[in-house]
C-alpha cells in the first residue's frame, strides 16, 4: 500500500465494462512528509476521495478484485482510505 | 510497483508469428504520460481491448491484471489498454 495525494480525475466513455460505475482518480505518490515521488498513477476510488485528499492506495491486484467484488476487473490500484493524520 | 497509467497511443505493431492467446489482439505502442499530458518514462507495447487508435489518450493497466480484458484469459499480456480517456480534470 502507498500514500498518495489525489490530483484530479479522469473521464472515459469507452472502457472495459467492468469499470462501469467506478470513479477513476489520478494520484501522485508521496512520502510521509508529503514529498512527491515517482510517476502519477490512476486508481479506482472506493471511499469518495477528492482532489487534495491524502489517500491510502492498495497496489495489489488480488485485494483490489476482492474489494471491488469482481474477478475480472483489470485494476491493481484502489483507493481504500482517506488519511487524517500521520505520526512520524 | 505495478501501475495503472495514462498514456498516448503513438503507433501500432504487427506480428504474424505470435502466441495463440494473442490471436485477434491488436498491439499498440503507448507513451506513458503524467497528468499534464507530458511524456513520462519509456514507450511500451500494450494490447488493446477498447479499439483505440493512434493519437488517442488512453488508460492502461499493467501486471497480472492486464490479461483479464483479452478474449483468451490465459494470455501473457503485461500491459493492456482498458479505456479511452475523454477528459482529464486536473484540480491541483
Amino acid at each position: 500500500m502507498i500514500l498518495g495525494i489525489v490530483t484530479g480525475s479522469v473521464v472515459a466513455t469507452v472502457k472495459d465494462k467492468t469499470y462501469l460505475g467506478h470513479k477513476i482518480l489520478m494520484v501522485q505518490p508521496v512520502d510521509q512528509h508529503n514529498k512527491p515521488f515517482g510517476t502519477e498513477v490512476l486508481a479506482i476510488d472506493k471511499v469518495q476521495a477528492g482532489a487534495g485528499d491524502r489517500v491510502l492506495v492498495m497496489t495489489e491486484g488480488n485485494s483490489a478484485r476482492q474489494l471491488l467484488n469482481c474477478d475480472t476487473i483489470p485494476t491493481n490500484m484502489v483507493i481504500t482510505g482517506i488519511v487524517d493524520d500521520i505520526e512520524t | 510497483m505495478v501501475k495503472m497509467l495514462l498514456g498516448k497511443v503513438v503507433g501500432r505493431l504487427v506480428a504474424t508469428q505470435k502466441l495463440h492467446a494473442f490471436t485477434g489482439v491488436k498491439f499498440l505502442l503507448v507513451q506513458p504520460l503524467n497528468s499534464h499530458q507530458k511524456p513520462q518514462g519509456d514507450i511500451l507495447v500494450a494490447c488493446d481491448s477498447v479499439q483505440a487508435g493512434e493519437g488517442d489518450l488512453v488508460f492502461f493497466a499493467t501486471g497480472r491484471e492486464a490479461s483479464f480484458p483479452l478474449p483468451d484469459p490465459f494470455n501473457p499480456s503485461d500491459a493492456t489498454i482498458t479505456a479511452i480517456v475523454d477528459q482529464v480534470n486536473r484540480e491541483l
